[in-house]
């Protein structure tokens, strides 16, 4: 139906916009984030129903089919997804945006004599099949089916500069003929090439990748706007590809690595997952009841809570465990790495669904003049986040990453499944320091055992 | 779209991406992945043109296939973002978050 003249498709296409930069707004705080968020999907709505409206379209019913059985999919799965396994749906949801901004873009292909649309076309349809694959192999790595240690073999390199050189002939071509063969051809190259880019990266670094994908995605949808002539998916794109370049930056940075090092670090040798060495110098150990003694006659205690917690799904024991402290009248905060997690901010969305409330959870530059002042530093199955090589020793792989200075506490309690370093690989010598204690086990078992302790008390 | 008319709006574009992205705390980087994911699935609307315009049968069930992905990176994404989102909440939660189902069992012990 064409109801609405292109004027009015226009400005209801703006309304969409705003909505889209009220959302990510929204972010600000967590106050007004949820609202944000059902703002933006209050536009996007409103977008799909402008868009049935503002032209004439054919095959209306499969394409409403189509939308259901989508949603139909999409919906259930958003709903029930273990809040650990956000990272992977991130990167599906993602994976299968890129792919559809990538049939979008070779459907088009025939549409366009003009080169610059058809550039745009290309860049759509390579970068959208990057992001597809590379998704798929992202959420491969997380979900732990396939190693998530870095994956090179030999003469990668050149195959990898194959796919590049020819990509840029079929680019080329398809940009000079408009050929829908060789625009197959680079469908496909795109989809090798995703998986050659994020096959060498190494498990931790994996988020990264997939916030680098996001933006990419992103800047696909922008190009299809160009495709497509719509001014909504041109700024909707932009949008997604700018804050996401900004996320990948930020949260290299949080690593103290470049993005071209977490992408291209496995070909150089300097592998990110490290040896496993074993050192044979004593350290301090004790039981659950001397933790749970430490942490309730303190003042002030100051959690550190990393991937090992994660993995265990220690979140709820570890906010109960907080709770028990503060009705004994110690003062507990959470200090939360930026990466910590699998995700930036992963910890923070998984202490939130353990009702940690958000005020007691610091972030590093905040938390981190105040260590001085804790009486203890609780760090569960947290290492390369508060290794002190990383300011020390200069030759560290983890050299120049900003830590938790969780040495300046009073007292140091490592809970830690073994002396094993962590995975950067690489001894923390605050584990022999003479004010650290370690007790050794699962971090939510340890944590139910500290937790019965402290109750005890 | 003429080249100056889009340089302008994709320079402007960046331009609020950047600055509003940039008052993201780190609190809530998650949900912002999640939510810029959620947004470009917006590609719908690209998919739904394209769909709508198909009358050979091949591009027509790839269209039909796009407008699929693309529905379920933007409905899945919206519907993740608000969930995560849901769970923060400020040191005195509402009553009215009591009652929903799903959510977390714990009774506050003290």
């Amino acid at each position: 139906m064409n109801l609405l003249t292109a004027e009015a498709t226009a400005l209801l296409y703006l309304v969409v916009a705003v909505c889209f930069i009220l959302a990510l707004k929204g972010l600000s705080s967590p106050r007004t984030a949820r609202r944000g968020n059902l703002i933006g999907a209050a536009g996007a709505a409103l977008a799909v129903v402008t868009v049935f409206f503002s032209v004439r379209l054919e095959n209306l019913p499969a394409i409403l089919v189509a939308i259901v059985i989508g949603a139909g999919i999409a919906a259930p799965i958003a709903r029930r997804v273990q809040m650990t396994q956000m990272p992977q749906l991130v990167a599906l949801f993602n994976g299968v945006g890129g792919g559809a901004a990538a049939l979008v873009a070779i459907l088009e292909l025939a549409e366009h004599d003009d080169g610059w649309v058809r550039a745009a076309v290309v860049f759509t349809l390579v970068v959208g099949a990057v992001s597809f694959s590379g998704s798929a192999v992202t959420v491969a790595k997380l979900q732990e089916l396939m190693t998530t240690r870095p994956v090179v073999f030999g003469g990668m390199r050149w195959v990898m500069t194959a796919v590049v050189v020819v990509l840029l002939v079929a680019a080329v071509l398809v940009i000079a003929t408009g050929s829908v063969v060789w625009a197959t051809v680079l469908l496909l190259l795109g989809l090798v090439g995703g998986v050659l880019l994020v096959l060498p990266v190494g498990g931790a670094d994996v988020p990264i990748v997939i916030s680098l994908l996001n933006a990419f995605t992103g800047l696909a949808v922008a190009a299809s706007g160009v495709v497509l002539n719509n001014v909504l998916l041109l700024v909707a794109g932009t949008l997604v590809g700018a804050s996401g370049t900004i996320l990948t930056r930020a949260m290299a940075s949080a690593m103290g690595r470049g993005v071209a090092g977490i992408l291209f670090g496995a070909f150089r040798g300097g592998s990110t997952a490290g040896g496993g060495a074993v050192s044979e110098r004593p350290v301090r150990s004790s039981g659950p009841e001397d933790v749970a003694v430490m942490l309730g006659y303190a003042q002030r205690v100051v959690i550190v809570p990393g991937y090992g917690l994660a993995v265990s799904q220690g979140q709820h024991t570890i906010a109960e465990l907080a709770d028990a402290l503060e009705a004994r009248g110690v003062e507990v905060s959470f200090a939360i790495h930026p990466v910590a997690g699998r995700m930036p901010g992963h910890m923070n969305v998984l202490l939130a669904e353990a009702n940690v409330p958000y005020e007691s959870l610091k972030e590093m530059s905040e938390v981190n003049p105040e260590f001085r002042n804790m009486d203890v530093a609780l760090v569960v199955g947290a290492n390369d986040v508060v290794n002190p090589a990383a300011k020390t020793s200069p030759g560290s792989p983890i050299y120049g990453m900003p830590i938790l200075e969780v040495g300046d506490a009073g007292q140091v309690v490592f809970l830690k499944r073994s002396m094993r370093p962590g995975f950067a690989g690489i001894e923390n010598e605050l584990l022999y320091s003479p004010k650290t204690t370690l007790l050794f086990g699962d971090a939510k078992d340890s944590l139910t055992k500290v937790l019965g302790a402290a109750k005890a008390l | 779209m003429d080249l100056p008319t889009l340089l302008t709006v994709v320079v402007l574009a960046v331009f609020v991406g950047f600055e509003v992205v940039s008052k993201v705390t780190s609190t809530l980087h998650t949900p912002l992945m999640s939510g810029a994911n959620a947004i470009h699935g917006i590609i719908l609307i690209g998919a739904i043109l394209v769909a709508g315009q198909t009358t050979e049968p091949l591009p027509l069930v790839l269209a039909l296939l796009a407008v699929l992905l693309a529905t379920a990176n933007l409905v899945g994404g919206f519907v993740v973002t608000d969930r995560m989102l849901h769970m923060f909440r400020g040191r005195n939660p509402a009553k009215d978050n009591a009652a929903k189902p799903g959510t977390s069992p714990k009774e506050p012990s003290a």
